[in-house]
This record gives structure tokens, sequence and C-alpha cells, in this order.
């Protein structure tokens, strides 16, 4: 049987391993695919990369998928996800000096009072003419969009009380220890790492501050996208096995490996373990410690593309970039999330397909079995940690109640 | 005309600004420093940017422009989305171009064409590096080879040169391989190599 090509972009991220491992562990050559991969250091870089056919699909942050479908930054092209390649995994680390003033040591901080904390420390700053700096993977990412939610509803201004810059992930560490930045909000192993050479350590996890957040996606443009539906499709039925296989902890040790090699991570096999097993390292020296819900990359239909997180993704987009809300907006940020797709790829499987294309995100606080048209679904607790509910059909009511800054 | 090329590649970059003298009138300034990058283009204010598509700092610099204000003016990544053959001739090259002046195509075509032609010329010379480089190894392994059926077979060099090339030939093989071959067995056959 010949195998369908396909490109694959990426960056060097443990959220990476589904599209990785489907290739390594034979489930994209079940579809008759042959997946290749293109590495990047810089989402920019990727984007392009797609854009312009270099690759046919790409691991991809969530919210740029949106802001390249509504000309953000860059001329217009629509883009579709059919599948989500992972919830959270994402931490704040900071500098030594900064955690020890603002939180706790050898735990993770609960994020108020971490929060109330540094907020003290940045005014303690602006007396002595210094800020705070943050750096983030980019732009339209989950980490700027969570990061600036929690510092906002503890009172502090993303644009005015403190500096937020963007920094390739591989470089996040180097800029911790140079201190270019005092704290940074990045995916796995690129925390671990920063742990590791002892520049910082881990003070907040994102799944604290949105216990189901939507993290990066696969991405390719809308019209590859129905060109090729049935490949596609192909690809996200691979996807989903990977899926399913990775969390399994009898292959934890393997992925972690494979993850490590040159042409993928290029990275410790030790410190990729970590995030796939949920068990985080805080400090140098410290004991790996579990992390519940660290990184979601299977359970409870987390790969499937709820178009109630996009339409929070859009939300944050009009709250940061200071847009004016439009219906129309909103709605071509939700066509980018696309259900459907998944639906028909992973129909008659084992996989739970939930009834609902959308959810009332963050209203779920104790598990909760949920009408599914296939198999049975449980959704976890899934709050913001500030106990907001968000309802994508009161996009303006929820945008009018949130901490202005 | 004001040209900022970023690279952090000093051999590429050189190359880079020597063949953008055959524009015109223009001032090509290179930046090949990660840090302060962003202080260094608000500096220069150049009315074009080149850099390498494979830069780490590309999502930094497109972050500045939509937050600088000292750059007030329209930000865009080429100038026509409409001309996909030459954005694809770009990013084949590995070259990226943002536009920090409102420019003209006519005025920005043949700099982006050179740029592209420039970095081709690069990506060709490192293959003829790297070639040159195989060759060498080719090379030395040929010479083990030879030192090997000196040794066993006790014979002169110029023989163990012909032993080797008539082998290749009658084989339809590289010299090379059939050197390597010889090495390998002598390797497992635990020869003292």
């Amino acid at each position: 049987m010949t195998l369908d090509q396909m490109n694959i972009g990426f960056l060097p991220l443990v959220d990476a391993a589904l599209p990785i491992l489907a290739q390594e562990h034979g489930f994209a050559e079940e579809q008759g695919l042959n997946l290749n991969f293109i590495k990047d250091v810089s989402w920019a870089s990727v984007l392009d990369r797609l854009l312009y056919g270099h690759t046919d699909a790409a691991h991809l942050l969530a919210p740029l998928a949106i802001a390249t479908t509504l000309g953000r930054g860059r001329p217009a092209k629509a883009l579709s996800v059919p599948f989500i390649l992972g919830l959270n995994g994402n931490a704040i680390t900071m500098s030594h000096k900064l955690a020890d003033i603002v939180a706790p040591v050898g735990m993770l901080g609960d994020p108020i009072a971490v929060g109330n904390k540094l907020k003290a420390e940045i005014s303690e700053r602006a007396k002595a003419g210094s800020r705070v700096r943050f750096g983030v993977v980019h732009r339209y990412s989950g980490h700027n969009y969570k990061l600036r939610y929690w510092l906002a509803q503890c009172g502090i201004a993303p644009d005015r009380d403190i500096d937020i810059v963007t920094i390739a992930p591989p470089f996040a560490a180097d800029a911790l220890a140079s201190e270019e930045v005092d704290g940074i909000c990045v995916g796995e192993p690129w925390n671990s790492v920063a742990v590791e050479r002892g520049v910082g350590r881990i003070v907040l996890v994102t799944a604290q501050i949105w216990r189901r957040g939507v993290e990066k996606v696969l991405a390719m443009p809308t019209a590859r996208l129905d060109d090729d539906r049935e490949k596609i499709e192909r690809l996200v039925r691979a996807l989903h096995f990977a899926a399913k296989h990775f969390i399994d902890p009898e292959n934890w040790d393997a992925n972690a490996n494979i993850l490590a090699r040159a042409e993928y991570l290029d990275g410790s096999a030790k410190l990729i373990n970590r995030a796939i097993s949920d068990r985080i390292m805080f400090t140098a020296g410290a004991q790996p410690v579990d992390v519940p819900d660290f990184m979601f990359q299977y359970r409870e239909a987390a790969n499937f593309p709820w178009i109630s997180q996009a339409a929070w993704l859009y939300s944050q987009m009009v709250r940061w970039d200071h847009l004016q809300y439009s219906a129309e907006d909103q709605l071509r940020a939700e066509q980018v999330f696309r259900p459907n797709v998944y639906r028909t790829a992973l129909k008659g499987l084992d996989t739970p397909m939930p009834g609902a294309n959308a959810k009332l995100e963050g209203s779920v606080t104790r598990n909760m079995p949920v009408g599914s048209t296939q198999g049975r679904l449980t959704l976890g607790a899934n709050p913001f940690f500030d106990g907001r509910v968000f309802d994508p059909t009161e996009v303006q009511k929820y945008l009018e109640a949130l901490p202005k800054a | 005309m004001r040209i900022a090329v970023i690279d952090e590649n000093p051999v590429r970059a050189a190359i880079m600004e020597d063949g953008l003298a055959e524009v015109g009138e223009r001032d090509v300034f290179v930046i090949s420093e990660r840090n302060g990058m962003a202080r260094a283009i608000e500096t220069i204010d150049p009315d074009v940017i080149l850099i390498d598509l494979g830069n780490p700092s590309r999502d930094m610099l497109e972050e500045y422009f939509s937050v600088s204000r000292a750059i007030s003016r329209p930000i865009a990544m080429f100038v026509e989305q409409s001309d996909d053959d030459a954005i694809a001739a770009a990013i084949d090259a590995g070259v990226s171009a943002y536009i920090v002046d409102g420019l003209s195509q006519r005025r920005l075509k043949p700099i982006l064409d050179l740029a592209v032609r420039r970095f081709q010329a690069f990506s060709r010379l490192q293959t003829e590096l790297k070639e040159a480089r195989d060759a060498l190894s080719e090379r030395e392994v040929v010479d083990r080879a030879k030192k090997i059926l000196i040794r066993k077979r006790g014979l002169s060099e110029p023989d163990a040169h012909k032993l080797l090339r008539d082998h290749a030939m009658n084989s339809n093989k590289r010299m090379a391989e059939v050197a390597e071959s010889i090495v390998t067995a002598e390797l497992l056959l635990g020869g003292d190599l």
C-alpha cells in the first residue's frame, strides 16, 4: 500500500506529542498516512509554512489559529481546527528572587494568594522605579490569555502595571537566567528546563487558572481541509488512537524517549516524562510532585473542539487587543473549531462523543455525566480560579463583568 | 531606502549585505544580536526588514510591531498577499520580509527578489560544503580499506588501489562503498582498527 504523505509543522514542546507518536507507533500508517515533521523555533515560522503550503497541518496555539482567521496582525486567512492536541500543560515559572517574595516553597502557590503578593511587590518596585516583567510565548497564545486573566482578577493591570514580552519557548529559560524577565509562562519541558538549570521555580500551573483550558490544536487552512476532507479525517483518527495510547502509564517511558530524540524535542527524556506523567518538580533538587490535571491529552473528550472554547479565546482577544465586540467576528472565531469534522472522523469508534458542540465553560464543579451520542461521557471539574462562568451566547455581558484593565 | 537585515548567521548576513549593494540608493543595516533587537530597529527606523524564516526572534518582532507606538505606520508581511508565487519563493528560500513603511510593491519587489537569490546562493554554498566534507570522509574510508588490504594480503599501495577500483567497477559500485564494506567486515571480524 502506498501511503499518503503529509507534512506537519511543530515547535519542540511536549504537547506536540500526538502527531509524532501517531507516526512513531504506526497509527498514521494504519490510516494510510506517512507523516513528515518540520520543526521550527518560533510560531510565526510554523504559521508561515502552513499558510504557504510547506506543511499540510501544524501544531499551533489555539488563539493564533483564531487571530489568523480574523486577520489580526496579517492579512486574514481562514484556518480550521478539527482536533485539540491538548489541554493545559503550561506553568508560570519565576526567578528565585521574585518567587521567594510571592510564593510558598515546596508546593504550588494559591493563585489568589500569589496574585495578592505579586500586586504588593509590583507597587513596591514601582516606588523604586522598576517594573516586573513576564515572558509569554506569543501574543496570541493561551499562555498570554491565562496569565492576563489571572493578573487582572488579582487587581494587576497587565498593560499598565507590568511588562509582558514575547519569547520563543526554547529561549524562555535563557531569558530568566539573564534576568531579562522575572517570570515566564511557557509549555513543557521549558519550565522544567529552567528549574533544572536552577534559574527559577514553578509557582503556578495554568490548570490552576482554568482547569480545562484549551491549549495546542491541529490547524490547517480551511480550504485545504475542505479539499482533502477524507485524508484529514484519517489524520484525526490516527491522532485519536495516539492520544489513547499516550495516557497509558505503561507507555510513558517509551514515549518520553521518542519525544526526546534530536529530530523532535531534542531534550531530556527525564524532564519530558514529568510532564507526561503530571509529576512536576517545582524547584531544583526537590522531589517531583503529583499535579492532578496538569496536562490533558485524552480523557473527557479533551480532543473535542468545543466552539465555546473558541468563543472564550475570542472574548480574550477583544479584551486585550481592545477590539470592538462583533457578533460576526465571534461567529468567524467559533467556526475555526470544527466539531463536525471530529464527529464524522470518529463516528462508530469507542470514543464517547458529546451530544452538544458548546458548553458553559467553567460551570462544572464536580464530575458530571453529560449527554452523548456515542458512549458515556463524564466531564470533570473545569472551573476558572475566580469561579466565573463563561456563556458563549452572552459574550458581551461576560466582558462587561470582567475586571477593567 | 533603509533596509535592516536580521540574521544571526554572520556569514549569511554578510552575503545579504553585499548583495543588496546591487540595489540603487540604499542603506543596509545588519542586526545579528538577539538582545536589544527591538531597540536597534527603532533606532534604524527601516523601510524594509528582511529576516530569515527560522529566526527565533520572529514572534518577538511581530509582537513589537503590533504594540509599538514608535512605529505607528501600517505593518504587513509582504506587500501583496495576492502575489502568492513571490511569497512562496521567498519562503522556500527561507526569507521573510516585513514592510515597516507603506512601501509600494514596485520598489520592494527587486529587493525581495535579490534577497531570495542571495539566500538560495547561501544554501547552495552550504550544500557544496557538505559535499566537500562527504568527499573527504570517502577518501578517508578508502585509505583505511587500502591499509587493510596491504596488511592482510601483502599488496603494494597501487595494487590495493587497483583491486578496490576493479572490484567497484565490476560490481557497479562506488569505490567508497566497496571500501566501507571492507572496513566494516574488518571491524566485525575483530580486526584491530
